[in-house]
Order: structure tokens, then sequence, then C-alpha cells
């Protein structure tokens, strides 16, 4: 069972009187639970109540003014042109790295799972070993090898017939391109977890397609995708609800300038200066809540999408 | 069954499947070997970068791996060796005397033979072949200009205490969810789940600002308390694998009189030591990798920062040293990447319990 079946079990909150050994027992778990529990009110549901309160207020770390509550920090981001490009910028990559980082590590898994290769072992450990690399390190890495004139890039598309290699991270439309791939290098979580969603596929399942005279397309169609559809469905959110808050990379890539142009000016890099150069906290907290309700939204879009896509076997029990 | 007949059709069938399987075989494994190479490609051009001088990265043409362009000695003074076309071919030969429109050579084969006089500019021509020298000292530099031992230090003290953190709380949420009936218990559950979907980004202006007001910013306090309270994905990992045992040994050691956190230090923690190992491993490479946390917590801290912000912080200043770059970037990813070979089998489970049932 995936932890989207846990989260799509219906909820049955039993509050029958207990007797007093249950009263003991549920007692004794409490008070195992009791540090999340309380890390949960003070790391996470206080600070989510307490950012809404924020996002209504004029509050700056250094508070000079006297404090009110207004609309005005909603009303000034209506307006605010530069939220709203930083929004679309991070949208644009999104929907540019969204695709390719569901299909690569998927035909990645498919491959070294496949009966026919051999050594898949050493490939699967040699596959995940860049995710392990320190994103910073990461990006130094892709930063070189992407060089205009030095990288190895632009070396082996001249060598191979290229006449005018990219710029990549110089160029504001091939900076995606080249913020994806510096992505891709860590793709060995989403790759493992396809492999061993490939693994759980009972292998009945494919000789009764091939009876049935399913070709190789036939059987990832009808067979395989659905079968690990839950993997898809939970990499699929966890990378949504990630790439919309996209910006650790262009910060260290570009020292957060934005550059090129304003291309890598991601909604959350524009939101991190807001708080953290400007001391802006209510503004930062409309902000904050602005992206929190578009990543609900979306991420509500596609637990609603689950009924048309995905397949939970042996979840109905 | 494959032998019932000796039917000449069925055989030379089944001879040539076997062809098509070594031909499919040896074509799946020929795409995944290339495939793998340009995906380890970076690491050849970190450690090959790492090792050039200053002098190579600034030149174009020169060979992808460390290298050197060749000097000759003469009377005592270094001069570079240059391609230089005369009449019996291509000559290496060494430049003493630049001139505009003409210079002057020595052929280092044959010294004594005196200067060459060559017409041409002598800015259009080749360096003489670059000869294979990797340039060690890049890492001495980088290890004292970065002040590794101090990085490293931090980062592994940054590691083990939230480590310590992370083991204990989890340890206890994740026995509290396995084990016992407590009322509203799949309603917290579905809390614990939902928060690994819930954006950092909505509490990290709060938090900041609690911990600014509290004194702690800039200081190890604010990455490491929060770890003492247990998070989503740890506890989920480890209940997945508790749920696992089997109950009858609790309840044998119940019976015996012990209490439950008897019960979950000598029953269960021996049982699940492949999965904490796993949790354990998993944390030290994510504690290396983290880098937000510390960035804002110890901006303005560098005796405090660990090694990624270090990382950011150097090459944000030196970024016109590529070699330094990547000799200090290879320094910073070595101990997470030897510590993955070393455990890589705890890796792939922990990253398969983690995110979907086994």
């Amino acid at each position: 069972m995936s932890m989207f079946g846990e989260l799509s079990r219906p909820q049955r909150i039993r509050l029958t009187k207990l007797s007093p050994s249950a009263r003991r027992e549920a007692l004794t778990g409490l008070l195992f639970l009791s540090p999340w529990i309380v890390g949960f009110l003070v790391f996470t549901l206080i600070p989510l109540v307490a950012s809404l309160g924020f996002s209504f207020a004029n509050l700056t770390l250094t508070q000079e003014e006297p404090l009110k509550f207004t609309l005005e920090n909603y009303q000034t981001l209506a307006e605010d042109s530069q939220v709203w490009s930083s929004l679309l910028v991070t949208v644009k990559y999104a929907l540019l790295a969204l695709p390719i980082g569901l299909i690569v590590p998927i035909g990645l898994a498919l491959l070294i799972n496949s009966k026919y290769l051999r050594g898949r072992a050493i490939f699967r450990s040699l596959f995940y070993a860049p995710a392990i690399v320190p994103f910073v390190a990461a990006i130094y890495a892709w930063n070189g090898m992407l060089n205009p004139e030095t990288g190895w890039v632009n070396q082996i598309l001249k060598a191979i017939g290229v006449q005018d290699p990219p710029t990549w991270v110089n160029d504001p439309n091939w900076v995606y391109p080249a913020l994806v791939i510096i992505g891709l290098w860590g793709v060995g979580n989403s790759l493992v977890l396809y492999l061993a969603g490939l693994q759980g596929v009972p292998s009945e399942l494919y000789d009764a397609a091939q009876v049935d005279g399913a070709g190789w397309w036939a059987s990832l169609r009808h067979v395989t995708l659905p079968m690990i559809s839950p993997v898809i469905m939970y990499d699929l959110t966890l990378a949504t609800i990630g790439l919309f808050q996209y910006f650790l990379v262009p910060l260290v890539l570009n020292s957060g300038t934005g550059a090129p142009g304003n291309a890598t000016m991601f909604f959350n890099l524009n939101l991190y200066k807001t708080f953290f150069a400007y001391g802006n906290m209510g503004y930062g907290a409309a902000m904050a809540w602005l992206l929190f309700v578009v990543i609900l939204l979306a991420t509500v879009a596609l637990f609603k999408s689950q009924k048309y896509w995905v397949y939970y076997a042996g979840e109905n029990r | 069954m494959a032998l019932r007949t000796l039917d000449p059709t069925a055989l030379a069938l089944r001879r040539s499947r076997s062809r098509r399987d070594f031909l499919k075989s040896t074509g799946v494994t020929f795409l995944a070997a290339v495939l793998l190479a340009a995906f380890l490609l970076p690491f050849l051009y970190m450690v090959f970068t790492s090792l050039k001088t200053k002098e190579q990265m600034s030149e174009l043409g020169t060979p992808p791996w460390p290298a050197d362009a060749p000097t000759f000695t003469y009377n005592g003074v270094e001069y570079d060796v240059y391609r230089v076309p005369t009449d019996q071919g291509d000559k290496d030969l060494a430049l003493v005397k630049k001139g505009l429109t003409e210079s002057y050579f020595i052929d280092p084969a044959n010294p004594q033979a005196g200067q060459i006089k060559w017409t041409g500019s002598w800015r259009s021509l080749p360096r003489a072949t670059w000869t294979l020298v990797p340039h060690w000292e890049n890492f001495v530099n980088a290890w004292n200009q970065i002040n590794f031992p101090r990085m490293f230090g931090n980062t592994l003290f940054y590691a083990i205490t939230t480590e310590i953190g992370v083991l204990i709380s989890c340890t206890l949420v994740a026995y509290g969810f396995a084990r016992f009936r407590i009322p509203g218990k799949d309603f917290l559950f579905t809390v614990l789940l939902a928060t690994i979907f819930l954006p950092a980004t909505v509490t990290i202006i709060p938090t900041y600002t609690f911990f600014v007001k509290i004194g702690w910013v800039g200081t190890w306090l604010p990455l490491i308390v929060p770890a003492f309270f247990a998070n989503a994905f740890d506890v989920f990992f480890l209940r997945q694998f508790f749920l696992t045992i089997p109950r009858e040994m609790d309840e044998a050691a119940m019976i015996d009189g012990a209490g439950p956190l008897k019960i979950l230090t000598s029953i269960i923690l021996p049982q699940a030591l492949p999965a904490v190992i796993a949790m354990s491993v998993f944390h030290i490479v994510w504690a290396w990798n983290d880098f937000f946390g510390p960035l804002i917590y110890l901006t303005n801290k560098p005796e405090l920062q660990p090694i990624s912000v270090g990382l950011q912080k150097f090459n944000s200043i030196h970024s016109t040293n590529p070699s330094l770059t990547q000799a200090t970037s290879l320094l910073a990813l070595a101990a997470p990447l030897i510590l993955f070979f070393v455990a890589q089998r705890f890796f792939v489970r922990g990253v398969v319990m983690t995110g979907v049932e086994k």
C-alpha cells in the first residue's frame, strides 16, 4: 500500500468510551506520538496560521510603523508585475521540466529493468550516484560543462558538427533546458522508485498480454503504465510541489540575480529577496500564501484526476 | 519441454531466436552504457578540470585532460614551445625571440644548431603537443583556502546532531503509530503524511521570524532542535518497517512484564536495524546536501557554516578559477559519495521503502 493509499483512505475517528486499559494504551501511544504532535504544532501549524495573519499586516523585521491589519498586501500583490512575471517564469519552467522529469526516469527505469540488460545492479548504482552529489557541487560541475567556450557539452556539439551551439545559462531561452539538465542529474531517486514499481508488476500480466497478442508498446501502454501509475502519481505530485517552489539552483548559479535578463527570476527567488533582503514579512507572507493557494489547487487537481488514470491494485480492502 | 520435438524448423526457429536475444541484449546493454557514459561525464569533467592549471583553462584548443604546454630551457631561461611549419614539415620549436613579422626559434632536439629564423606572426602558431600533467596542488590550495577541515567538521557536527534527533524522535513516533490503539490515530497519520505535501515556503517566514525573536539566528539551534521533533518521511518509513515485525514477540515480552519502551529498544529496534541504518545513511547524505537552512540561519557566521554554504560563498568569490571551483566541489562530494558506495544496498532499500510499499 502506497502513501497515497493511506491518504485516500476514508477516515474513521472513533471516540467511543474506552476501558481503563484501552485508555492507558491510548495515553501511552499519545506519549510516543508527542514529539511529532508538538513539532507539528510549533513548526507547521502555528507558522502556517501565523503566515496567513502576517499576510494581512504591515509587518517588517524592523517594525517602525504602528502595526495594522489591512488588505493592502494583497492589493499590492495584484498589481505587482514582478510577482506575476516571476510566477510565469516558474510555470513556464515547470511545463518544460515536469514532463521531461517524468519521462526520463521512467524511460531509464524501463531500460534498466529490461531482461536484456546485462549488469543491471551496476547500472542502477551508477545511474543513482549523481543523486548523492551535493547540489551546490552539481551546479558548479554543470556550470562548467555548459560553459559556451570551454564546456564539454558545446565542444562535443561542435565536434559533431553543430555550427552554433547555444550559450546555455547565458541565453534567456536556453537557460531553461540547462536548468532541466542540471535537475536531471539527480534523477536517481525517481529512477529507483520506478524500478521498484516495475519490479512489483506481476509477470503473469505480461504473459496474459502476450497471449492476447500485445507487442512491446501495447503491454507498456496497457500493463506497465497502469501498474506503476501510483508511483507516477506520487512522483508527479512531489515534483509539482517542488517545481512551484524551485529557486535554489538559480540562487546558487547566478547569486540570485535572475540573470540572464530576468529569465531565472523564479517566484520563490523573488519571495526570498522580498523577505531576506528587504525584511518585508507581511508582503512576503502574502506572496507565500498566493503560492500556497496555487500549489494547493494544483495538488487538488492532481488528486481529483487520479480516478481517471491511477490504478490502485488491492486498495479496496 | 523445449526438446519435445526435433522438428528441424522448430530448431532453426529456436536458434534464430537465441541469436536475436543475443543481439537485443547487446543492443540494450550498449545503449545503456552510452547513456551512462553521458550521465557520468560531469564527474570526469570535474576531475580533469580540478587538475588543470589556470593557464590551460584560459587557452583554447587545449586537451580536455590536465596538461602542460611544453617548455624548453635554454641558457637558463624557460621558453614556450610552438608547432612551427618548416620546409621539413611541422617542428616543435622553442620561441626565443618574438617579433611582429619574424621570430627566432631554437630546436630543442638540436639546440647547438643555434637560432632559426621564421617569417610570420608567432601569435598564429599553435602550441606544441600538451603533455599530461595532473596538478594535484590545486587540491592543497582548495583544501587550505576553503578551510576544508573546519567545513567538514561543521557538516559532520550538523549531520550527527540532527541524526541523533531524527533517530530518537522518529523511532518513538513510528512506534506509537505502529503499535498503539489511539482514537483518531488514522486522522493524525493522515495529517503527518499531508505535511509531506505542504510547501515549506508557506511556513518559513514565521518560523524564521520566531528564531530571530528568540535570538537563535546565527547559531546551530534552529537547524538542530527541529530534528528532535520527528519528520513525516522518516516516521512513515520506520512505521512501514515496524508493521512488518510480528507482534507475537512484543506480546510475549509484555507478559514478561516489559514496558513499551523496553519492547521498543529490546525487540523492535534490533529487528528493524536494516531500516534504521538505511534511514541514518539517508539522513547523513541529506544533511551533507542541506543548503537553504544553513544559508539563512548561518549567513553571517562563516565559522559555523557547513560545506554546502561554504562552497557557494567561496565560489561566488573565486568564480574566475574553474580549477579551484571543481577541486572544492570534489572535496565537498567525496564524503557522501564514498558513503554511498560503501552502503549502497541500504540506499536502494531506503528510497524504495520511503516511496512505495514493499
